[in-house]
């Protein structure tokens, strides 16, 4: 099992299997992204208390979710390349953290834009939007310190130590903010939470969710290869394969 | 290796002692930012009765940040990180040693000079003790995760905007529990939950900071 691990975790074997399973899971992100927003936009039934409005939940929730999920492989990652010095961890991880930035900002700002017909206001001090917020900070501080640190394999490190003290701090402020929040505010109405969605309004929800993920894998396997390629392109299977124009 | 423990505390204290710089400042910072709120917003008493907490919890937490830069930066510039970190003592608790010593002479001036504050605020009376006992928890708790920060940037030329950046996102359940422990003692109300959690938060961080803080040392002096 562990061999069979580490002949993965060689760069050259992981680039060809990242060249199969990209474009699969890209084939398979599109299909239901495509599915999904048009049973989401299209065939789901409108909210009867939200109006139409409530549609962006199909951008916003995978969104959220991806935002935390791409944080956890980082942190992952982060472990599997302190503990064992797996050099591919530290590409996933590397690739992963503007991702998942990107997947928070979009969160946040779909957020904001469906506050504004719900709340009345861009901006409201509700508990997960600001620990989104937070979170936020956390990636931008991730790709601060590996930006700033010239030495490579220094960088790698201190960024994983980053990610892994993030990763126990992010429970910890996000229960804090919760306790704020309604240690200040009434409860705002977080109709997210409504446990009884309706199937016609779940299915498109989760198709998002996994096209989300499937969108994330193939971008996130395209990225580590570039990497690879940047990384290791003074050895011989990256020169072979660029004389046979293989890249 | 308590030996090493106290040796090194005393030494930390003699050097802060002799730059006098490295205490005052941080001190003083805490001083003016306090001093820029009643300018900025209006002297109006209620007003800054109502924003106090916040505004002195913010202000020493930002104090905190401004002190942290320089926790390890002069031992690693005269190679007496290098030193601490060959000792055949452990390293977590060497680094131990060092936060103490920091804030000893940095969060505990601090602590002290909270009460003149909180009275120029117009903080009520009976919530001055809890704002005491809650910067002491509180603050050496932020010494303690700072000092992950400040370990990993101490090889940075230019570390002090990228610290405050690393750490401050982890400084904000200290300032959730902490601030709102001075409000509820201003408003008359029972205080325990919060310094309860905050004393968690500050045994959390006694456990993991000091081993984080020695990994992230021994990255940034190779």
């Amino acid at each position: 099992m562990f061999q069979w691990f580490h002949r993965l975790a060689a760069s050259k074997n992981f680039y060809r299997l990242a060249e199969i399973l990209g474009p699969l899971f890209g084939v398979l992100g599109a299909i239901l992204l495509t599915l999904g927003v048009y049973r989401g936009l299209f065939v789901a039934p409108t909210d009867y208390e939200q109006g139409e409005s409530y549609r962006i939940i199909y951008v916003h929730v995978p969104s959220a979710w991806m935002s935390m999920f791409v944080y956890m492989v980082m942190a992952f990652c982060s472990a599997l390349f302190l503990i064992w010095k797996m050099k591919l961890a530290d590409i996933i991880a590397e690739v992963s953290a503007p991702m998942g930035a990107a997947f928070t900002f979009l969160a946040l700002a779909t957020g904001s834009l469906w506050g504004k017909p719900m709340w009345g206001t861009w901006w409201e001090w509700d508990a997960r939007l600001t620990s989104e917020l937070i979170l936020l900070f956390l990636y931008i501080g991730y790709m601060a310190l590996r930006a700033s640190i010239d030495n490579r394999g220094s960088a790698a490190r201190a960024a994983a130590i980053l990610a892994l003290v993030g990763v126990v701090n992010i429970p910890i402020i996000h229960y804090s903010v919760e306790w704020w929040n309604t240690l200040h505010q009434p409860a705002s109405i977080t109709k997210f939470d409504t446990p009884s969605i309706h199937i016609s309004m779940l299915v498109p929800l989760l198709m998002m969710a996994l096209g989300f993920t499937f969108f994330y894998f193939t971008n996130m396997l395209s990225r580590a290869r570039s990497v690879i390629l940047e990384r290791e392109a003074n050895n011989n299977w990256v020169k072979d394969r660029f004389r046979e124009n293989r890249l | 290796m308590g030996g090493a423990f106290w040796a090194l505390l005393k030494r930390d204290m003699l050097l802060a002692f002799r730059r006098r710089a490295d205490w005052l400042n941080p001190l003083v910072f805490f001083v003016i930012v306090v001093t820029l709120f009643p300018l900025g917003i209006g002297p109006d008493p209620g007003l800054l009765r109502d924003i106090a907490p916040g505004v002195l919890w913010v202000a020493a937490l930002l104090a905190t940040l401004l002190a942290l830069d320089g926790l390890f930066r002069s031992d690693f510039d005269d190679g007496s990180l290098e030193q601490l970190l060959l000792s055949p003592q452990p390293l977590s608790v060497l680094v131990l040693a060092k936060v103490l010593a920091h804030w000893l002479v940095t969060g505990l001036p601090l602590l002290l000079l909270s009460p003149l504050l909180a009275v120029v605020m117009q903080l009520q009376v009976v919530a001055i003790p809890v704002l005491l006992v809650s910067l002491l928890v509180g603050t050496l708790t932020l010494s303690l995760v700072g000092a992950i920060g400040a370990a990993l940037t101490v090889g940075l030329q230019r570390g002090g905007v990228l610290l405050a950046l690393l750490v401050l996102p982890l400084f904000i359940p200290v300032l959730i529990f902490g601030s709102s422990s001075v409000i509820a003692a201003a408003s008359g109300f029972a205080v325990d939950a919060q310094l309860y959690l905050l004393g968690a938060l500050f045994l959390l961080a006694l456990v993991l900071a000091p081993p984080a803080i020695a990994a992230a040392l021994r990255i940034s002096t190779e």
